[in-house]
Parts: structure tokens; sequence; C-alpha cells
């Protein structure tokens, strides 16, 4: 406001060191667009590549080297299994034992036969899935969603797309939080979640109702606190600050979606194994 | 600078009950008025009325004329609003925008929204900060705080839009006493600089020592308006709902008991 005397004297002043701080690797100082470009071109390379050996080298070469310069090799091994074991255990069994064609008998079970091109074709897509599964995590434990963000918006992106995608995934835990605190609300109140699958399932509508409903009414108030703080305003906002990019980083992503489109015709030509 | 609301009407969508009625109501510079009342009397709806944000995000129907210094906002957009009156709630989880990775982040993302330049946004950002002596906080991470820093975070990212005119839904809801102070001293600050604040509280206290005029609300109405020291010594407070600040209370109760309200002293003059 013009005119208007300083409250108090600032204790600080100039822009954060902190804010934006580089990462502890190399491999997390990479810009987010590239860190992105990776994950989505080993991804999208896992499927489109044919056979076991490509998907294989793509987990060594883009997730697992990666993630040990990154010093992230644990976490990203605890969590890209957690996120694939499912679908990756069921996908293993089934192409296993009833993969069509499969006449190279490894074992019987009764009437279930596991052959041995049905478990050629269970590892190769077990490879394809701990790719994708791995190339996300990696991405995950490197980035900041927000410095994508940020980095998206410099590029022109609009705001608010990016506060779309950024808000959905802080939106998780928080209601994973909301529905902790309303679990412990309703068990004070002698609610039961434990026993038999009858009887944790009957106690399931209690808390789904107040978490659904609870977190409806915060999107209603949020909607109005942002367009409080001028988020609908037209036109660029200011950006305090931008993750560090390089003309090297740029040449580097469209090398990288250049080779994954070649890939993609390439196979669709029926090129390959 | 002025805000000020003549004949004002408020109805939310499918509500066939009015919220606000014939409100009529002048923030001059550097004024601070204080809007007290019992539940469901209006007060949250007046903020919304007085913001801009009912009905252009709530919806509703408005009627009667609002004018923020002598101009009729009527086709204002929300984000040109959003530069010249501040609204602050009483949940501070939800005023978080939810993106900012850190306090600092998070009280500039007004000032970012609006364009503000770099450096003019870092220096509204730290002075927010240091006026609610939060620096403390501005590397952590707004989502971890608790209820009470998170509101003080909520009001810095207020202050730093530098609006012209502020409304405060009971701002001090979930603040301990240190925490009111805070908000109480920077709402002199600001009225200083020449703000006008309207203020809603429960506590009585709070706009006794901050108000310069306090309107109580009753079904939409204003039941009573007036200078700050006569409206909350007014007899009809309790019939509104509403308990008056604790020294008038402590007197009532000395009278009632038969005590002679002229011993009873403030702790520093005892």
């Amino acid at each position: 406001m013009a005119g208007r005397e300083r409250l108090t004297r600032a204790s600080h002043s100039g822009l954060p060191e902190w804010l934006g701080r580089p990462g502890p690797s190399a491999y997390h100082r990479l810009n987010p667009l590239t860190k992105a470009t990776l994950a989505t071109v080993t991804a999208v390379a896992a499927v489109a590549l044919g056979g076991l050996v490509g998907p294989a080298l793509l987990v060594i070469g883009a997730v697992l080297i990666p993630a040990v310069a990154a010093g992230v090799l644990g976490r990203l091994l605890r969590l890209s299994l957690l996120l694939a074991l499912p679908i990756a255990i069921s996908a293993f069994l089934v192409n296993l034992f009833f993969f069509p064609g499969g006449r190279t008998e490894l074992l019987r079970i009764g009437p279930i036969v596991a052959t041995a091109e049905g478990l050629g074709f269970a590892l190769e897509i077990l490879a394809r899935i701990l790719a994708i599964s791995g190339a996300v995590t990696l991405f995950y434990l490197t980035t900041r969603p927000s410095d994508l963000v940020l980095d998206l918006e410099r590029r022109g992106v609009s705001p608010r797309i990016g506060f779309v995608a950024n808000a959905s995934v802080q939106a998780v835990p928080a209601m994973v939080e909301r529905a902790v605190q309303i679990t412990a609300a309703q068990r004070a109140r002698g609610l039961d979640t434990e026993g038999s699958p009858l009887r944790r399932a009957r106690g399931i509508l209690p808390i789904v109702g107040p978490v659904i409903l609870g977190s409806i009414a915060e999107v209603e108030e949020r909607t109005m606190a942002l367009e409080a703080r001028a988020f609908g305003r037209p036109g660029r906002r200011t950006l305090l600050w931008a993750p560090h990019d390089t003309a090297a980083e740029g040449v580097v992503r469209w090398l990288l979606l250049a080779g994954l489109l070649v890939l993609v015709v390439a196979r669709l030509a029926g090129v390959g194994p | 600078m002025s805000l000020a609301l003549r004949g004002v009407g408020y109805r939310y969508p499918g509500v066939a009950v009015p919220a606000l009625l014939d409100v009529d109501l002048h923030l001059g510079s550097g004024e601070v008025v204080g809007v007290t009342g019992a539940s469901e009397s209006g007060k949250t709806t007046l903020c919304l009325v007085v913001s801009g944000l009912a009905p252009r995000v709530v919806g509703g129907r408005i009627r009667g004329t609002i004018t923020l210094d002598g101009e009729s906002v009527d086709d204002w957009p929300m984000h040109r609003l959003a530069g010249r009156v501040g609204i602050g709630f009483q949940d501070p989880t939800s005023q978080l925008s939810q993106v900012a990775v850190t306090v600092f982040e998070e009280v500039a993302f007004g000032p970012m929204n609006l364009g503000v330049a770099r450096d003019a946004i870092v220096e509204r950002t730290w002075e927010a900060l240091g006026t609610l002596r939060i620096e403390g906080l501005a590397e952590r991470d707004p989502r971890r705080l608790s209820g009470g820093q998170q509101q003080l975070v909520a009001m810095a990212g207020l202050l730093a839009m530098r609006p012209a005119h502020l409304v405060l839904d009971e701002p001090t809801a979930q603040l301990d006493p240190a925490g009111t102070r805070l908000v109480a001293e920077a709402v002199e600050r600001l009225a200083e600089g020449g703000a006008s604040i309207l203020i809603t509280e429960q506590k009585t206290d709070l706009l006794a020592s901050v108000a310069d005029r306090v309107v109580v609300l009753r079904d939409g109405r204003f039941a009573l308006d007036g200078p700050t020291d006569e409206v909350l010594a007014d007899p009809r407070l309790i019939e509104l709902g509403v308990r008056e600040p604790a020294p008038l209370r402590l007197r009532r109760l000395a009278a009632t008991a038969g005590v002679d309200p002229a011993l009873l002293q403030p702790a520093a003059d005892a």
C-alpha cells in the first residue's frame, strides 16, 4: 500500500538462501523436468521394448544406478516393491500358469501347469512392471512436486494446472491424516474396527462418510481462501525462484524424447524382438 | 480509504431466509470495527459479503450497495477485490495454499499471485513474519505446524498482501493468549498505518482492546451499533448471546454478590 509505513523493523532481509536449496546429490540437482522426462521415457520404453533384456537393462541403467548415485536405493526398493508387488505377483502367476500356447512343462499342481514359455513371458512382464514402478518411485524420491510445478510455471504452464496436480498429491496425506483422526474419534465412541472382516466392513461407513464430507467442505473453504489471495488473477504470477536448468539438460531431454519416439515408431512398425 | 455497505442484504444459494438484512456499515481509514453476536447471527456472512467472496465465489443473491473508496465494486472481479480487501478465516488449515513447502513461500503466495515485484515480495514477507514474530518459522513446512502457528502464518499471508481493508473472521479462535496478543498488536499497527479493519470475535475482551466501534448482530441485522465502551457495557448484550468483557462481568458478578465494585482494582494497581 502506497505511503504505508513499515509495520516493524524486519530482522531478516533478502531471499532466504535455503529457498529451493539444491538436493543432496547430483541426481537430485537435475532439473525436475529432466527427471520427469527420464521417468516417463523409462516407463514408456519399458513397455515398448520387447523381451526381457531391454526392460532389465532399463531397470539397472535408468533406475538402480541413478538410485545408488542419489543415495536412495534402500527407500526406492522398499517403496517401488510395495507399489508393484500386488500387480507383479498376480501378473507373474497368471502368466506362469496360464500362458496360452505354453508347451514345455516345468511344474504341475493338480490341473494347473507352469510352463517354460509362461515363465519367460512372466519374467518379461515383471521386468516391465519393475521398470515402471522404479522410474516413478525414483522421481518421487528425488523431486519435490512443488519444484516441478514451479519449473513448469516458469515455462508458461498455467499455475492452475500445476496447482491442481500439486494439491492432488498433497491432498492424499492430508486425507489419510483426517481418516486416522476420525477413526480414533469413532473408536473412542465405541466403533469396532477390529475383529472379523464383516465387523471391519461395518466400521468403514462411519469413517468414510465424515472423511469425504469433511474433504468436500474443506475444498469449498480452500477455494474461498485461494480466491481471497488473488489466485484467480489472470496473467503471470511472480516466481520467487525456479529450479536450475542448463542448455545441456535441455538437449538431453529432447534426445531422450526423440529416442523414445523412434523406439515407439519402430515397435509399431514391427521392428525389434 | 473507506469501505461502505448501504442497505445490504444477502441470501445463500438455495436458502429462502436471508442471512443478512439491511446492513449499513462504514469503515473509515484506520478504523477498527468489531462485530460480535451469537452463533449463526450472521458474523461470517458479513465477512464474506464485505470481502466480496459472497456472492462472487459462494453464490447466492445480494442487494444494496458496496463501495470501496467511493467506487461501487459490483462489477469488480474477485482478484481485483483481493488486492484491496484481505480476509482471514477461522480455520487456518483451509487457508493454507497447500502448495508452499515453507512458511516463507506460504506468506509470499498472495503477493506472488498479485504479480508484485520479487524484491518487494521478499521485503513484504519478512515484514509480515516479523510483525507476528514468527520469522523463526520461515523455513518450516506450514502443514506441519500447530493450529495456532498456522493461524499466525495465515494472518502473515494476509499482511503480506498489504490490503487497504482487512476482514478477520474470528482470527484468534485457535490461538493461546500470547498468540491473541500478537494478533491484537498486528491489528493495532495496521490500523495505525491507515488500514480499515472489520474483525468478528466471540472474545469481547479482544474487541474491547482493539475496536473503535462494535456492532452486535442478531438474525442478520444490527441489534447494537456504537462506540466500543457503550456497546460492550449495554445490558442487552447477554440477551443477544454475547458475553461481556471480563472486567465488566466481574463488576456485575460482584454487584450481584453484594460486593462494592469499586473495591475491584486491576492487578497492576493492587
